[in-house]
């Protein structure tokens, strides 16, 4: 049951690689296999009600030994997430990517990816965490070198450098870890770590985690490699990985910092905060003086990942249920204004904003498409993003942590700046050259993948008095985590 | 690289290579060996191959076809995790074991080496296809 | 014994790291390879490092062998070979593709201005 969301993708595969001939059947397959998973993450969710956590050890081995799979709130809540995007993505590529690409495995890789990430969000041991994290970084190389442009060799160089850098310090700090206290499975490491003082050995080893998850999350001393490579696969595949790559890093952050970190706070916040703020400031200073949509979206991208810091680092019920709920808006927006871009760039031929123009006049759908997401991506009421950040702020203020607070709202408010910039510079203005240059036309199917993900940001956003309840639910989860250990190991006193 | 004394030798290991690795797949679970290496050593039978011969007679052998290999690997591992719920168990990944017997010789059986023959031609394959891919464009 | 391969670690990653930052990107693949190397090193060693313990037990000997090495980190380190057998694969048809692709080997002829 718990193994579904990793199982389907991975059977997928196999039958993807069977079909691998015909491209209509991979499509059609991929389709199915994404719905698979979200009915998947939907029975865990509904499980989760009433049940708190749920365990499924492989092999049957008990818990200490054997790898366990665990559900809570927070994982549930994600793979949900992470299935209702990788439906809109999927058909959006059907529409987005070049026939050369989709029949080179795009969809294959697609499943690969899936199959890391699901697994990421669900095993409860350390070192098959690592294996998810490779199964889904090495999916993630294949793809952004697919098609072997040369832009995207030379982006992908810095991109496979500092992820390979990021996997070997979380195996060193696996291997430091597991000689100071002798397991890796996640609730027996959190018990024995409350048991006695820990060895000084100890918090090396979970700085090296954090460092290796900066790195896959790309938050500030780390994040160079993230807006050099994004940008350069096709729009389609730079909208799923801005969706699932990053916030599965800060997923993994928040998972260890409820079981680990959180030991010692005097420590760790301030160093959160000041990771949190920085990544907001650079983030979204660097977005603003770009002129390409991807780069701004991507610069967005890291810039967002210093909000979800913030609720870590804030940990309490409302922040942490903003980060969550942040997480969750950041796959809905950005994968749709990643689309939308995309969809500008089918009709206009272009990224640049200095050449595109009047898209509002020609294109108005188009153009309230991407109002939509880059509304919530600036905190613009009615749609999610305004929510996250206002339970973020929100905990802020209440926990009297003004300095980040104060970032948090002059970053926004840069935010806001540069979403109106590209609305400014490519929907309003006139453009230079009237003709459509590119007036081919556009697969239905591109248009039906962005819609799917404009309106699950709008429902998001719309519903969010009934959801906020599960991601307040995470959130206390989060705090205690002592629950989590209990329904793993049921004979800790 | 096209001399006749790797030609002879490469058409003579390709077999013993192959037989070596099912050898070292079946002792892997209590002895060293396993599918990686197995897998590892059966790929090499091809490209030794490959490089006495060039790559586009080596895709010609009837064996040669790793992407589905890597497929029907992937799905017998898969598959190997199923048995065991199959079985009763309550979750996926239980060990089921049998021995057959003919005579005096037993052999051990169980999902365990199902998995690993899923491994041994997952691996075999990416080798494979991996090699094939870069030496195709250098001829 | 644990002092000398700490120092062998060090020298690895050492290695590593050098080759990491020079310019060459077949340099910047051994560099990946030793960082891998040097890792798995560590992994190997975090178990312990204990001599004349074998990984596996006789079933024959019976209770004479009590000591047995750790088995669990090398089954990780078999792991992260196996993922790093993967990604050594991956970059060699990089550096391949990239010397294609573009004919030269060095990174800095490559990084032309930024345009936007």
């Amino acid at each position: 049951m718990l193994f579904l969301p990793v199982l389907i993708p991975l059977i997928s595969i196999v039958l993807l690689i069977g079909f691998r001939h015909s491209l209509k059947y991979q499509q059609g397959l991929s389709i199915v296999s994404v719905f698979a998973q979200l009915f998947a993450a939907v029975s865990i969710l509904l499980k989760l009600s009433g049940n708190g956590h749920l365990v499924a050890q492989a092999g049957g081995w008990p818990a200490p030994f054997g790898i366990g799979f665990v559900a809570d709130y927070t994982s549930g809540l994600l793979l949900l997430a992470v299935s209702l995007v990788a439906i809109g993505s999927v058909i959006y590529s059907i529409g987005f990517v070049d026939f050369d690409r989709q029949k080179n495995g795009l969809f294959l890789l697609y499943q690969g990816l899936l199959a890391g990430v699901n697994g990421a969000l669900l095993t409860g041991d350390i070192f098959n965490l690592y294996v998810w994290f490779e199964v889904m970084v090495i999916s993630s190389f294949v793809l952004i070198t697919l098609g072997s442009e040369k832009l995207q060799l030379r982006a992908s160089v810095k991109y496979l450098v500092m992820n390979l850098i990021g996997s070997m310090l979380f195996v060193a700090a696996i291997g430091l870890l597991y000689s100071q206290m002798g397991t890796l499975n996640m609730a027996d490491l959190a018990y024995k770590v409350r048991l006695q003082p820990a060895p000084p050995l100890v918090n090396s080893a979970i700085m090296l985690f954090f460092i290796a998850f900066g790195i896959k999350a790309a938050v500030f001393p780390f994040f160079f490699w993230l807006p050099a490579s994004y940008p350069t696969p096709p729009i389609a595949v730079t909208a799923f990985f801005g969706a699932t790559l990053t916030k599965v890093g800060v997923y993994v952050m928040l998972r260890f910092y409820s079981m680990f970190a959180q030991l010692d706070v005097a420590f760790w916040q301030p160093v959160i905060f000041v990771v949190a703020g920085l990544t907001m400031v650079f983030g979204v200073l660097m977005a603003a003086s770009s002129y390409d949509i991807r780069k701004i979206l991507s610069f967005h991208i890291v810039s967002q990942i210093g909000y979800m810091l913030m609720g870590i680092g804030l940990f309490s019920v409302v922040g942490l249920a903003g980060a969550i709920l942040f997480i969750v808006h950041n796959m809905f927006s950005k994968t749709a204004t990643f689309m939308a871009g995309g969809l500008i760039y089918l009709y206009k031929g272009s990224y640049d904003l200095k050449k595109l123009g009047w898209i509002y006049k020609t294109k108005p759908l188009l153009a309230f498409l991407f109002l939509i997401p880059a509304l919530s991506l600036a905190g613009i009421p009615p749609t999610p993003g305004f929510f996250g950040k206002f339970l973020l702020l929100y905990a802020g203020f209440d926990g009297a942590h003004w300095s980040i607070t104060i970032v948090a709202l002059v970053v926004s408010i840069l935010t806001l700046f540069s979403m109106v910039k590209i609305w400014n510079e490519a929907m309003w203005k006139p453009e230079k050259i009237t003709a459509d240059l590119v007036a081919k036309k556009v697969h239905p199917a591109a248009w039906m993948g962005t819609f799917i993900v404009v309106l699950l940001t709008l429902f998001l956003g719309l519903t969010i008095g009934y959801t906020y309840d599960y991601f307040a639910e995470a959130a206390r989860q989060l705090l205690d985590p002592m629950s989590y250990i209990k329904a793993v190991l049921p004979e800790t006193p | 690289m096209k001399t006749e004394i790797l030609k002879i030798a490469a058409a003579h290991l390709k077999p013993f290579l192959l037989i070596l690795s099912l050898v070292v797949l079946y002792r892997g679970h209590n002895e060293p060996g396993g599918g990686f290496i197995a897998g590892l050593l059966a790929g090499m039978a091809y490209v030794i191959y490959a490089g006495a011969f060039g790559v586009g007679k080596a895709k010609q052998l009837r064996l040669a076809k790793p992407m589905f290999f890597m497929g029907l690997g992937i799905g017998i591992a898969l598959f190997s995790g199923m048995i065991g719920l199959m079985n009763g168990a309550e979750s996926i990944f239980t060990g089921v074991w049998t021995t057959l017997t003919f005579g005096t010789y037993s052999l051990k059986l169980g999902t365990p080496l199902l998995f690993d023959l899923g491994v041994y031609l997952t691996v075999a394959g990416m080798l494979v296809k991996i090699i094939f891919t870069v030496m195709e464009e250098d001829v | 014994m644990s002092l000398l391969m700490a120092i062998l670690i060090g020298f690895l990653y050492a290695v590593s790291i050098y080759l990491l930052l020079r310019r060459s990107i077949v340099k910047l693949v051994l560099g990946i390879l030793f960082l891998s190397y040097a890792t798995n090193l560590m992994l190997f060693f975090a178990g312990g490092l204990t001599e004349t313990s074998p990984a596996f037990a006789d079933p024959n000997a019976g209770a004479e062998i009590i000591q047995t090495s750790d088995p669990l980190p090398q089954a990780l380190i078999l792991t992260a070979l196996v993922i790093g057998f993967g990604v050594a694969a991956f970059s060699m048809v990089l550096i391949y593709r990239f010397y294609k692709e573009t004919g030269t080997v060095d990174l800095d002829e490559l990084s032309e201005p930024e345009k936007s």
